[in-house]
């Protein structure tokens, strides 16, 4: 017993010493395991007195309890000092790039298409699309645009043969709908236009989002505010709109549709030619020769038709300063969008 | 229509600056387009009068000329080869300023003092180009001002027509919407009838009275062409945007300015018998004004006389019969052709004049005496002359028809979504010139001569809400019941798929749908595309049969600007001929080029191959949840690798291919890098299958890999459907994980190694379960592919 202090403290001392995990299980072993030194006194109690017993024994526990408790502490230590150093040596440099396919993106017509029919559809219009090569009944005749119209003439068109062409507009999707479904109607016809005229401000394929409304009570008040409503939410922007006449054969009364200039918020510059004022779309009541050409009931119906060019809006609202951009599918364009 | 603003204020002036004019016209639908100044910005211009012209001393080609300002006579050294004496023309006076901030100053010219500047048109900003000083009248009055004389403080108001407002071709019908939009009166210039001092008439006939259902003709007898066509008359014509020709000429397009009456005067002393308004008979030809002689179709409308045709009706006149220098005699004619019968006609012949642009829309029917009254007083008045009677034919039962027009006080209410006052109403269309009457339920309405677009209740509408002001009507928000749309969730979008592409590294292009022949064939010889009869270009010709060659053409584009790296896709119909006519396909394609991934430090340069472009489809065609209904197989294709390309199929139906390009057609190109390319028919990859869910087993599975050494040309396909197809029900999934070829193996055979991976819903697998699976397997390579196993 009277070696059992000495004996702590060179078991203390070698455990604060220890520099591993595995010298200090070995420390462990040798002075708490089964053979252990400290078990060893245990195992000596039985030669002291019962009366001596009991207060030797719990000496040695005491002991034996403090050096379980600082293998414990110094295991500790080391094992963090080991995780440690383990993650010291994993460090990287987190601001490297990480891995993998780059993120490519959608064409900004698209895009803009896209925010369209968005707006509309949570209105209740349907999206719908046609022919792109399409016959002069649907594309000019049932929009009351018969042979020799002056409007034809406004029109530049491509032609395949005498009664076919490329669609001018995406109008005869509309016709189209009007043939096979009964009003009350609303719809959107996105799409590719063609009209023949290339030059710094016409390329000669577009695109146009066209809206047919049909309905038992739609009136031109309707279509300012579907117009008014959606240009604001569009450009995301409180902007003047007005309406001006204007002639359309396939509505009536007919409107062209100008919004405060988005550059300069109407004080005049070179987006708008100095007026202050952008044309944006076209629109009017659905002219009654229309219904007629698809047998629809102009005492009960009545509707609007109005029709964007997707390229213009687009240049409106990123900026885009040519036409041709678009088309030329430069990566350096498309990756900005 | 460019219109003078002094002219129209001759007819009706409101208190309105012009710009507010102009706003105010272009609010009612009459887009103002531009307003331009007349003239140039300069001051300081005066008439001055050349009192004597010398030649310089020392320059043959500079004269030295005493001008009298009025006030005084300044010496002005001058290089105009009409600097004459008794010439009046504007004078710059020392401290003059001339358009373009010129300051005339005192100055001396080789030697001799120049006290200002005689001026030509140009020099002013009255014309583009100019040989000479220009001549004033030999009444201007010497001293007065030049902006002043000439009135030139007026703009052009330039004014974008639409189609249907013919009746705004002239200075009346502006001056008459003007007029409404202001409750102001329009005061028509009034003008002496000309006095008929010869009974002397010309033989008119029509023909084709439903084309031309008035003809109004006269005689002028003894003009004298010689006189020079009034300044007053050739400026108006200048703001207008029309030439001055000669005096005749002037006055029939001052008649169509004012009134919009196309007037054409012929040589009377040319014409031969008669007039006839008559269709072309078969072999006529015509020498036209314009110099061209045109072979005439026998749909066209002709003036013609005994001897042929003198006139393309309504549209130009002929060169023989036309007014010349020597001319004594005029016939003059104003006519009305029937806007539907000559629609179309000028284009047809590639024309467009002042004259068929108003007869195709529509002249006003009961003009034609009062414009030939107009014209004839103003050649008595300019070139002189005896006029004979008004000569007027008609067949008034081919006349257009005025219906009258109904118009319903609740058809407002619905179409335009508000109540206009009664009397705004008949205001408005009183205005409008229509003779209104009130009805029980609204209004009837006489159309007038002049407004071709007025026939049925909607135009009324127009009417109304045109001069009543857009932006005065109400707006509302649309109100309809709330359907839920039909929400299919076995069908894709294409939006889906092109976010899918982008998010894998791909850029949406959008390419012409129109394409050069030539890039076309090589990819497609075998179709004929539908080709544009008036293409915008030759490389822009055909309808593409095919997004391959626009994508390969944007990926050209962009490698020849040093994008060594290009993803492309693109949607979009192609146009494919067929026995069973046109198909409009929506389709989607694929280009890629360059690097498998962007250059970076993570990844070692490789070049992508064909296997990056199909797990790009493969991954589409994951999304329909339907991929073992698609097969790919090799298959040749033009201007595609022989070995690298494999045609697409959906349940045996082609939908497309995915491939390599080939190697000559690269270096045509001049692509450095392989180029890969896959389109495929969009419909294909738009129906997807509802999730079905099967049970999630609680056993474990079991992994078997297996190396095999087969022929090379054993397809992997082919062998893994064989493998699935013994491997017995408890195979979950195989995988090809890795495919050797060389060392160790005979040359002509690869090594294909398989991982196969059993389960069971309810129990697990013992290892005698999955050891029958794999003999199985094993045998069935063996016999099939005569496969070794390799250890």
């Amino acid at each position: 017993m009277e070696n059992l202090e000495p004996l702590a403290a060179q078991a203390r001392s070698a455990i604060s010493a220890a520099q591993d995990v595995a010298t200090l299980e070995q420390l462990r072993v040798d002075y708490l395991g089964k053979k252990g030194q400290i078990t060893a006194l245990l195992k000596g109690l039985g030669k002291l007195t019962p009366e001596e017993r009991p207060q030797a024994g719990a000496k040695i526990n005491v002991v034996k309890q403090e050096l379980q408790e600082l293998i414990g502490q110094c295991k500790e230590t080391l094992e963090s000092a080991a995780v440690a150093a383990r993650l010291a040596s994993e460090q990287i440099d987190v601001t490297l790039p990480g891995r993998g396919q780059s993120t490519g993106g959608i064409h900004p017509v698209t895009r803009t298409i896209e925010r369209i029919e968005d707006f509309f559809s949570a209105i209740g219009f349907e999206v719908v699309e046609g022919p792109e090569i399409e016959d002069d009944y649907h594309n000019f005749e049932a929009l009351n645009i018969p042979a020799h119209h002056p409007a034809r003439a406004m029109h530049d068109t491509f032609y395949v043969d005498e009664s076919t062409v490329l669609r001018t507009h995406t109008s005869p999707v509309q016709v189209r709908v009007m043939e096979t479904e009964q009003p009350p109607l609303r719809v959107i016809c996105p799409g590719r236009v063609y009209r023949c005229d290339s030059d710094l401000t016409h390329t000669p394929m577009f695109h146009q989002v066209e809206g047919l409304l049909i309905d038992e009570h739609s009136s031109f008040a309707d279509l300012k505010g579907v117009v008014e409503e959606f240009l604001r939410v569009f450009f995301e922007k409180e902007l003047a709109v007005r309406f001006r006449p204007s002639y359309f054969p396939f509505t009536e009364p007919s409107a062209e549709v100008d919004i405060q200039c988005v550059n300069c918020g109407g004080d005049g510059c070179r987006v708008c030619s100095q007026t202050g004022w952008l044309e944006v779309m076209g629109c009017g009541m659905v002219h009654p020769k229309v219904f007629e050409y698809s047998n629809i009931d102009t005492e009960r119906y009545s509707g609007f038709a109005f029709g964007m060019g997707v390229e213009r809006l687009a240049m409106l609202r990123y900026g885009v300063n040519d036409l041709r951009l678009y088309f030329d599918n430069d990566l350096r364009f498309l990756e900005q969008f | 229509m460019n219109i003078s603003e002094q002219w129209l204020r001759e007819w009706v002036n409101p208190d309105l600056t012009t710009e507010d004019l102009a706003h105010q016209i272009t609010m009612a639908g009459l887009e103002v387009d531009a307003i331009d100044p007349v003239a140039g910005e300069f001051t300081g211009v005066i008439v001055a009068e050349i009192i004597s012209a010398e030649t310089h001393p020392d320059a043959d080609k500079l004269r030295v000329c005493q001008v009298s300002t009025g006030s005084e006579t300044v010496q002005i050294v001058c290089g105009a080869p009409n600097a004459r004496v008794g010439l009046k023309a504007p004078l710059a006076q020392i401290g003059a300023v001339l358009p373009g901030d010129f300051k005339i100053k005192k100055a001396k010219l080789r030697g001799v003092e120049s006290q200002g500047m005689l001026c030509a048109e140009q020099e002013l900003g009255l014309s583009e180009e100019s040989d000479g000083l220009m001549e004033l009248a030999p009444d201007a009055p010497v001293g007065s001002d030049i902006r002043e004389y000439l009135k030139l403080n007026d703009k052009v108001i330039e004014i974008g027509l639409t189609p249907n407002r013919a009746d705004c071709l002239g200075v009346i019908g502006i001056a008459r919407e003007v007029g409404l939009l202001n409750n102001v009166v329009v005061t028509q210039p009034e003008f002496a009838r000309a006095d008929v001092s010869t009974q002397e008439t010309f033989p008119v006939g029509l023909a084709n009275p439903q084309a031309c259902p008035r003809y109004v003709g006269r005689v002028i007898r003894g003009v004298d062409i010689s006189r020079p066509s009034p300044l007053w008359l050739q400026e108006k014509l200048r703001r207008c945007g029309i030439r001055s020709i000669d005096a005749v000429v002037d006055i029939t397009n001052y008649v169509l300015l004012e009134l919009g009456q196309p007037m054409h005067a012929f040589d009377l002393d040319k014409l031969h018998g008669g007039i006839t308004v008559r269709n072309t008979n078969a072999g006529e030809s015509l020498e036209l004004l314009d110099g061209q002689t045109v072979e005439l179709t026998p749909e066209t409308l002709v003036i013609a006389d005994e001897s042929g045709p003198l006139a393309m009706a309504g549209i130009m006149g002929g060169e023989p019969s036309s007014v010349t220098e020597t001319t004594d005699s005029l016939f003059l004619e104003a006519a009305f052709f029937t806007p539907e019968l000559l629609a179309g006609k000028a284009r047809a012949y590639g024309l467009h004049t002042d004259s068929s642009h108003r007869f195709e829309r529509g002249v006003d029917f009961t003009l034609q005496v009062e414009a030939m009254e107009r014209a004839t007083q103003l050649v008595l008045d300019i070139v002189g002359g005896q006029a004979g009677p008004v000569i007027e034919v008609v067949e008034e039962s081919c006349l257009p028809v005025r219906g009258d027009v109904t118009l319903r006080a609740a058809r407002i209410q619905k179409m335009l979504g508000f109540e206009l006052p009664a009397d705004e109403v008949v205001r408005i269309l009183s205005g409008l010139g229509l003779a209104v009457t009130s009805t029980d339920e609204g209004w009837t309405c006489g159309v007038p001569s002049w407004r071709f677009d007025i026939s049925i209740e909607a135009d009324l509408l127009e009417e109304l809400a045109r001069v009543y002001g857009y932006n005065n009507l109400p707006v509302t928000h649309i109100r309809a019941d709330l359907v839920i749309p039909s929400q299919p969730e076995t069908t894709l979008s294409a939006r889906y798929l092109r976010r899918h592409l982008s998010a894998r590294g791909f850029r949406e292009a959008i390419t012409y749908s129109f394409v050069d022949p030539k890039l076309q064939a090589l990819f497609d010889p075998s179709v004929t595309p539908v080709a544009l009869q008036n293409p915008i270009s030759a490389d822009m010709a055909v309808m593409r049969t095919s997004l391959i060659p626009g994508l390969i053409s944007a990926m050209t584009r962009n490698t020849k600007r040093q994008q060594p790296r290009v993803r492309l896709f693109e949607t979009g119909l192609r146009f494919v001929p067929g026995d069973k006519g046109l198909r409009q396909v929506p389709t989607l394609a694929m280009v890629v080029t360059g690097n498998r991934v962007a250059e970076s430090w993570s990844s070692v340069s490789e070049s992508t191959d064909f296997y990056d472009i199909k797990g790009e489809l493969e991954s589409l065609i994951a999304l329909t949840r339907r991929s073992d209904a698609f097969e790919f197989r090799s298959a040749q294709r033009d201007g595609l690798h022989p070995g690298q390309t494999a045609q697409v199929t959906l349940k045996g139906q082609a939908v497309g291919f995915v491939g390599a390009l080939h190697p000559t057609v690269q270096a045509e190109l001049g692509v450095a890098s392989p180029v890969y390319a896959c389109e495929v028919d969009l419909e294909a990859l738009l129906e997807t299958q509802l999730p079905e869910f099967a049970e999630l087993s609680k056993f474990p599975e079991v992994r078997r890999d297996l190396a095999v050494v087969v022929d090379k040309s054993v397809l992997s396909s082919d062998l893994m459907s064989n493998v699935r197809s013994v491997a017995g029900t408890y195979l979950t999934d195989l995988r090809l994980f890795d495919v050797y070829e060389g060392k160790g193996i005979d040359p002509k055979r690869k090594s294909l190694a398989l991982g196969l991976t059993f389960r069971d819903q309810s129990r697990t697998l013992s290892d005698e379960d999955v050891n029958l699976a794999m003999d199985q397997v094993i045998d069935s390579l063996e016999k099939n592919y005569k496969a070794e196993l390799r250890n």
